[in-house]
């Protein structure tokens, strides 16, 4: 392999993209470690508090385009406090002091603000592209900051943020000289937008190919948006109220007529359900369809509206839609690949869809590889039937509200329904589980999800062999997720080593102890042990004996992290 | 719980195996009684939760855990009635509450999650919804509660005299401007579980409105258009207004003091209504006591200012 000159074999590497294999041509020798290291321009970080930014920047000097993740994933349900950590600002401020040419910066859970947002507007001079996901920290006056000094933006992302709106004219800021724009969402915004200003930049980016609109748009203006775009793939609905008969009515029906190549629809924040039969006419186009923020749209509204959805690959959607709604979803939507069905009303505890509609989903949609349901009761035998029928799952995830409810026909344990799912789908990577369920189903997962990457558990398991199945037979396992389960330091210490081997591990609300998280911590000093004592209710001083609420624990090259809040103890 | 149903134990081909095991299990589904009385209660509780097996004193502290069917040895045979109704409301309370308010983290995590949950759900976290997907399912589901319980099917189940809002329907993540969602008011009737949408805009006059809402609750075959149609005519004087229907229209101000729809001029009542989301036909036993004399409305938003200084109360015959 050292007959190519650098240059050849660089080139071979411009065609390996994905992250994964690119870590894999860098372990082959030194000379294409050191070969693929100097010209990978996309890197992607899971755990910002693993690496510091320099090293990164040492190792990958063509770095353009980088993606951090920050908190913990129990994150998104409230179980971290909000300023646990996963601050984005050192990042910034290191690839601006190195001069580092950031072109793309993706963020997921972290927290960015607004004077991090200024920086990057003004260090970057070919920044491009902005996606942040549930990230928080910053105001619209930093995304005015973004709109005004990136002059080459292609991409502004905002995925499900917080974001503080000073119903500023963010919007307005982007200069008429940008015509460069691609891809605008900003859907999470709670604020009023520039209409006008909004209408012009759609009519001065001919490029552009995705735009998601916030609830503040009316229709009136949607139909003025489509008429100017007419090459749109991807739209997102903001308001959808309006009178069936009015003038604005028809003329939107028009300009969706000439929309001939949208192939992904989402949003309808506000909607009054009566007229969706003007999208009817995209639906046969439909790839990708997001209803999920629509509690507004009735069940039967939805069915008329997927009958038409005759290519679907992807639907999200509130249970309102029901099992019969499933049921035509699985006659209808033949070549789906990714359903998330979530519950219109968590607080009243009641999911409208059951087994039956998760198994006729199995039935009619055997291209079926990740799904994500929330319902209100599963069998044991519905599980084995999905399992047989779609062996094709690498992501599943099954959330019965009551988290502890059991076969709702037999009474017994999920375990062997669980079991049939990692038996039937080889190729099974992330699996969320919830029902009642017994060391027995770890016993299942241990050996048979061989592939098995990532796996949340909640209210299960009866002793430390549950997790000590997992941890012997997962050998692939690089998150682990468990919360309210009866493990205790003898599941926890039982292969310390194996922790380094996975990116994270969360346990919250179970039986290990101060002792057991500290004897770990000093057996494995690359891993970060994090006590999260929120609401004080460990005293410095505590005693080895006392439980730990809350312990998360990550390898890491970067050492102690510097900026870990007073309740966040790294042992 | 080593036997289960074997399925996954023993040699032969995982697909035959897997048929003849469902075949037990559905046959075993099928026969099983399931009996009506016993109603197993899964319940949070401090203390010594826990299995048998686990032996040591139990030091939870203030965690609480769901309790699984372990931790009831004595009832863990029986069945499980299944409860239609299910949600964590089957825990008994008492626990819940215990559990919750002994961390402090659970009671502010209840309170990060907007509206308050129902009693049943206490459990942190659960059910594992991101915190913004809930805070926007929250606010959507306080303006559109009866018309999604409707969509469901779920009867709601509270008392005969439904006490139930006006909303302005988008008023959903609306922070600031309200002008341009102002058209959409939801308006009850008390004892009537389904409420009807009214578009402000499309009246210019009380008497309108009023005759839009006498055709919705008083003539259900006639179906409005109450999405901002043609601006309604002025036919005949409604009943609604001058005192003769049994019904009065009210809205609940600024000051969550309930006023008398009509009370002001048209146009500063459209303000109100857009600032407060409650307007309800009240039954004659709620009304407030009767002041004298009831002028007739019928009069354009033009003359309101004469109407404003007779207007009292509508009379409540018989």
């Amino acid at each position: 392999m050292n007959y190519f000159p650098d240059e050849v074999l660089e080139h071979i590497f411009d065609f390996v993209t994905s992250q994964r294999d690119r870590n894999s041509v860098s372990q082959v020798c030194k000379p294409w470690y050191k070969i693929e290291s100097s010209c990978r321009q996309k890197v992607f970080v899971g755990n910002c508090y693993a690496i510091s930014p320099e090293r990164v920047i040492e190792r990958f000097p063509g770095l353009k385009s980088i993606f951090l993740k920050g908190k913990p994933h129990f994150a998104d349900f409230n179980l971290v406090p909000h300023d646990w950590g996963g601050f984005v600002y050192p990042w910034i401020e290191a690839f601006a002091r190195n001069n580092v040419g950031l072109e793309e910066l993706k963020l997921k859970r972290m927290i960015i603000s607004d004077e991090c947002l200024e920086l990057i507007s003004r260090s970057f001079p070919n920044f491009k592209s902005l996606v942040l996901v549930s990230c928080e920290g910053f105001t619209t006056d930093g995304l005015a900051a973004i709109a005004s000094n990136c002059r080459f933006l292609r991409e502004l992302d905002l995925q499900e943020n917080d974001v503080e709106d000073h119903r500023g004219h963010w919007l307005s800021c982007i200069p008429d000289t940008c015509t460069s724009l691609v891809s605008l969402n900003f859907a999470c915004l709670k604020g009023d937008v520039n209409l006008a200003a909004l209408e012009r930049l759609v009519a001065r980016s001919p490029n552009l190919r995705s735009l998601r609109l916030n609830h503040a748009v009316p229709l009136d203006i949607l139909q003025k948006i489509l008429m100017r775009a007419p090459h749109l793939v991807d739209l997102g609905v903001g308001s959808y109220v309006h009178d069936p008969d009015s003038e604005t009515y028809n003329k939107l029906v028009t300009a969706i007529r000439r929309c001939k190549s949208v192939k992904s629809l989402s949003g309808f924040l506000d909607v009054a359900p009566h007229c969706l039969s003007a999208f009817h006419l995209i639906c046969p186009r439909l790839t990708s369809l997001n209803l999920s923020y629509a509690p507004g749209i009735h069940g039967t509204e939805l069915v008329k509206l997927i009958r038409h959805c005759r290519k679907l690959q992807r639907l999200w959607i509130l249970d309102c839609i029901g099992d019969e709604g499933l049921e035509v979803v699985a006659s209808t939507c033949k070549d789906l690949q990714e359903i998330r069905v979530f519950p219109s009303d968590p607080f009243v505890g009641n999911a409208a869809v059951t087994e039956v509609g998760l198994v006729a989903l199995s039935r009619g949609c055997p291209k079926l590889q990740s799904i994500l349901y929330f319902c209100q009761q599963m069998t044991n035998a519905a599980l084995i039937t999905v399992a047989k029928n779609c062996p094709n799952f690498t992501r599943f995830r099954l959330c019965i509200l009551d988290p502890t409810k059991p076969d709702a026909v037999t009474n017994q344990p999920l375990d062997e329904g669980f079991g049939a799912i990692v038996h039937s789908c080889k190729g099974l990577r992330r699996l969320s589980m919830s029902g009642q369920l017994t060391d027995q189903v770890f016993l299942y997962i241990g050996m048979y999800a061989e592939q098995l990457e990532m796996l949340s558990i909640a209210f299960a398991g009866d002793t430390d062999k549950g997790m000590q199945y997992l941890l012997n037979g997962c050998k692939k396992l690089r998150k682990l997720e468990i919360r309210d389960c009866p493990f205790g330091n003898a599941a926890l210490l039982m292969d310390v080593g194996k922790y380094e081997t996975m990116r994270s591990l969360w346990m919250s609300s179970c039986e290990i102890t101060l002792g057991g998280c500290k004897s770990l911590a000093k057996k494995m000093p690359r891993l970060n042990v994090e006590i999260i004592n929120d609401n004080d209710q460990m005293e410095v001083s505590a005693d080895d004996r006392q439980k730990v609420e809350k312990m998360y624990l990550y390898r890491t090259l970067a050492g102690q992290r510097k900026d870990a809040p007073e309740f966040v103890w790294t042992l | 719980m080593e036997g289960g149903l074997g399925l996954l134990v023993g040699g032969g081909s995982p697909n035959e195996s897997t048929m003849s095991k469902l075949e037990v299990v559905e046959a075993e589904a099928s026969s099983y009684p399931v009996e009506a009385e016993l109603e197993l209660g899964l319940g949070l509780s401090l203390g010594s939760g826990g299995g048998g097996g686990k032996g040591k004193a139990n030091a939870w502290g203030d965690c609480g855990r769901i309790l699984t069917a372990k931790d009831f040895p004595s009832v863990v045979s029986q069945p499980h009635r299944p409860n239609k109704n299910n949600n964590n409301s089957s825990i008994p309370s008492a626990c819940v509450v215990g559990a919750v308010s002994g961390t402090k983290r659970a009671a502010d995590s209840v309170s990060h999650e907007g509206g308050s949950p129902t009693a049943g759900s206490q459990v942190v976290g659960w059910p594992p919804i991101r915190a913004y997907r809930m805070n926007s399912l929250v606010n959507q589901a306080k303006a559109a509660r009866a018309e999604e319980d409707k969509g469901i099917g779920e009867k709601d189940k509270s008392k005969d005299n439904l006490k139930k809002k006006i909303c302005n329907g988008n008023k959903a993540n609306v922070t600031g401007n309200e002008k341009g969602h102002l058209g959409f008011v939801k308006v009850n009737m008390d004892g009537v579980p389904i409420g009807r949408k009214v578009d402000l805009n499309a009246h210019a006059c009380y008497e309108t409105l009023a005759q839009a809402l006498e055709e919705m609750f008083f003539r259900s075959t006639t179906t409005i258009n109450s999405i901002g149609g043609e601006k309604q005519q002025v036919t005949k004087p409604s009943k609604l207004l001058d005192g003769s229907s049994e019904f009065v229209l009210t809205y609940e101000d600024k000051e969550g003091d309930w006023m008398l729809v009509g009370d002001v001029p048209w146009g500063s009542q459209l303000s109100n209504l857009a600032d407060r989301e409650n307007v309800e036909l009240l039954t004659p036993e709620q009304t407030p006591p009767p002041l004298p004399d009831v002028p007739n409305l019928c009069k354009k938003a033009s003359n309101h200012e004469d109407v404003r200084s007779q207007w009292t109360c509508s009379k409540i015959p018989g």
